[in-house]
């Protein structure tokens, strides 16, 4: 049985630096079977975690992007109406009875698998990474309740498709809505917050290994001083790695000493023009003069 | 680092540690049932349960379901777990030994609260807030009212009964079209052809049925501010339990007060127990009935909880006299920022119903540029004969 701390460590390996609560979190769900549920900010990792776990594990990552009206035809199954109306006319000129066409074009071989129904009829348990649940609907919800309970899905045409493996479930939310009590209650549950120092200065090593340290330091200094300033969009992970590949591109060794290309490379870290606006070339001149 | 509790020597072992242990989350006002214990007590076989970090954060992936949760799971494991050594004697007696701020049963709630709310609420009567309004003159005051007044002694059942009727009528009238997804409907503008097939298959494959889809009217979410700030206080009863009526009819609604501060009373207005609910919410609203800070607290509010739950599909309703205390600039970036995220703001003014009333409080004439509904608002009746106008945002 692999522990937490060893979770952690092929993680690392893997480039994803998890913290400690999430990687007993993580380990947890994996060993009991329960999906789980991550909520954060935008650009704290949530997303990148069930991509380096079907690493980890060696499995395929099953994607379902949630959005509003996303229903059970996009999410779990539907018919292939087209190919079963061809077949209809087909068989129909070669005289078929009624019964037979009916077997025919009600088989596994006219249904188009959508992400639910393709991550529990896998032959090795794949990772289902459920994106931003929060955007779908709360009819949504209830079908993903089914699924997440019994692991099985009711085609009335079919009958009940049961799991040939039990996938692994992350369900991500930014929290733009409350989800339901009955959701909350069949997951574990993380709360992923921005990285403290020592934290983003892993993921930076390890994510852009060639980097000088001063530089390094001087770089999560600068994101972690401009995350307490007043901004509409707060950077995340990736903007801070955007960063920091821009400055490794431009060939810079020192933040402080040219404050115009400093601000100039703000363009990867500040999302909305009011924001932009916000932060001038004192602004962040001053930041990058305080991180250092 | 706290030390570790210790326990009492009859104590029936690990199992019933953790069940005292749910006990006091429960007593807590965390929802957790018998199967989550279970999936508790099977985690901690997973970790070193002995370590008090992996035991706290195996715990606390199981136990808690949402942010705040998560932030106040830490101090109630702390609490049973780290309680510094002290010795616990009975496990299961937990649930009295800790004071409890946020579930009230209303069955408690009438016994102990009753007499000690009975006392602030007469204090309160000679206060500012009421005086001022026999004089006609209203103005805003920057303190926080420290007494507590028992909302439950101002809000009956009855009223929140007709506010449901109120804002179901309300929420009805804010319907839209907008929905991306169309769906089946008899006067559709494009054909469904998924149904088309399903009903050729009746005809050997010929689509003679035509069936046609649409898109669907969606619901507006609303989003309500009360102000409870000293100057509304005569208004307040009819607002809050227009408040309550809305949260219990409408499950996308979403509330807040503010005063000095601003506090969300979603969750606490969802309580099953209307009256409950209320008793939650007087809580909660420590310090209604003094000063106010429209500005800051709108602020706050566009830069915290309007990013997770205002969008293009929200209507902000905003229940305030605009007496400020702050400047006036407060108001107008707030609004501005809240427009920005494509919302309709309405705001509804009790003093707008009185006659010769001028919008001349700098914090209602900075708000006005920013609204697209501007009206008055004292009475159920008031708020029930609005809906003519929200039908046409």
């Amino acid at each position: 049985m692999t522990t937490w701390t060893d979770l952690q460590a092929t993680l690392g390996g893997l480039g994803y630096v998890a913290s400690d609560d999430l990687s007993v979190a993580l380990q947890l769900a994996l060993s009991l079977g329960r999906p789980l549920l991550l909520e954060g900010a935008a650009g704290v990792g949530k997303t990148e975690i069930a991509r380096s776990l079907s690493v980890v594990k060696d499995t395929q990552l099953i994607r379902l992007q949630c959005y509003e009206g996303l229903d059970a035809a996009q999410a779990i199954y539907e018919w292939n109406y087209q190919r079963q109306l061809l077949t209809i006319r087909a068989a129909a000129e070669d005289g078929e009875t009624g019964k037979q066409v009916e077997d025919r074009i009600f088989s596994r071989d006219f249904l188009l698998e959508r992400p639910l129904l393709a991550a529990i009829t896998q032959d090795a348990p794949p990772v289902l990474l459920i994106d931003e649940i929060d955007r779908a609907d709360e009819e949504f919800e209830a079908y993903l309740l089914e699924i997440l309970s019994d692991y099985q899905i009711s085609i009335p045409e079919l009958g009940t498709i049961k799991a040939t493996s039990k996938p692994m479930v992350i369900l991500t939310s930014n929290g733009t809505r409350d989800l339901s009590d009955a959701l909350r209650r069949r997951c574990l549950y993380t709360y992923v917050d921005y990285p403290d120092r020592d934290t983003e200065m892993a993921i930076l090593q390890a994510r852009c290994p060639g980097i000088a340290a001063h530089l390094g330091a001087q770089i999560v200094g600068f994101v972690q001083k401009l995350r307490e300033e007043e901004l509409e969009k707060t950077p995340g992970i990736a903007e801070m790695l955007d960063f920091a590949a821009a400055l490794m591109g431009l060939g810079i060794a020192d933040l402080t000493n040219d404050p115009a290309v400093l601000q100039s490379t703000l363009t990867t870290l500040l999302k909305t023009q009011s924001d932009q606006a916000h932060i001038t070339k004192e602004v962040s001149g001053r930041i990058a003069g305080r991180a250092a | 680092m706290t030390r570790v509790t210790r326990f009492a020597g009859r104590d029936p072992g690990p199992i019933a540690r953790v069940g005292g242990f749910f006990t006091h989350l429960r007593s807590n006002g965390l929802r957790l049932g018998v199967a989550e214990a279970d999936l508790a007590i099977t985690a901690l076989t997973h970790v070193k349960a002995i370590s008090p970090d992996e035991a706290r954060w195996a715990l606390r992936a199981v136990c808690t379901g949402s942010r705040e949760e998560a932030e106040r799971f830490d101090a109630l494991f702390d609490s049973f777990w780290m309680d510094a050594g002290r010795v616990k004697q009975k496990v299961v007696q937990t649930k009295s030994s800790k004071s409890n701020d946020n579930m009230h049963s209303s069955r408690d709630a009438r016994g102990q609260d009753a007499g000690a709310s009975g006392a602030a609420t007469a204090l309160d009567d000679g206060q500012g807030a009421a005086d001022s309004e026999g004089t006609g003159k209203l103005v805003a005051t920057d303190v926080r009212n420290l007494a507590k007044k028992d909302l439950r002694d101002m809000i009956r059942p009855d009223e929140i009964a007709q506010a449901e009727v109120v804002a179901l009528r309300l929420g009805a009238a804010l319907r839209h079209k907008r929905s991306r997804r169309r769906i089946a409907a008899r006067k559709g503008d494009r054909l469904h052809f998924r149904k088309i097939m399903r009903a050729s298959l009746a005809t050997g494959g010929e689509p003679i049925k035509l069936l046609r889809k649409r898109r669907p009217d969606r619901t507006r979410k609303i989003v309500a501010l009360c102000d409870v700030s000293g100057s509304m206080t005569v208004y307040a009863q009819v607002f809050l339990a227009f408040l309550a009526g809305l949260m219990r009819t409408d499950a996308a609604a979403d509330a807040y007060l503010f005063h000095t501060r601003l506090v969300r009373i979603t969750e606490a207005l969802r309580d099953k127990d209307a009256m409950r609910a209320i008793g939650r919410l007087s809580l909660m609203a420590d310090g209604f009935g003094g000063g106010s800070k429209i500005g800051p607290s709108l602020e706050l509010f566009a830069d915290t909880y309007a990013k997770r739950f205002v969008d293009g599909r929200s209507v902000v309703l905003i229940l305030s006299d605009g007496y400020d205390t702050e400047p006036a600039e407060h108001v107008s970036t707030a609004l501005s920022k809240l427009k920005k995220r494509g919302c309709k703001i309405i705001w509804l003014n009790p003093l707008k119903g009185w006659c010769d009333y001028e919008p001349v409080a700098l914090g209602m004439a900075a708000a006005l540029p920013h609204l697209d509904i501007f009206k008055a608002a004292n009475t159920l009746a008031d708020l029930a004969s609005l809906d003519r106008e929200f039908a046409t945002l």
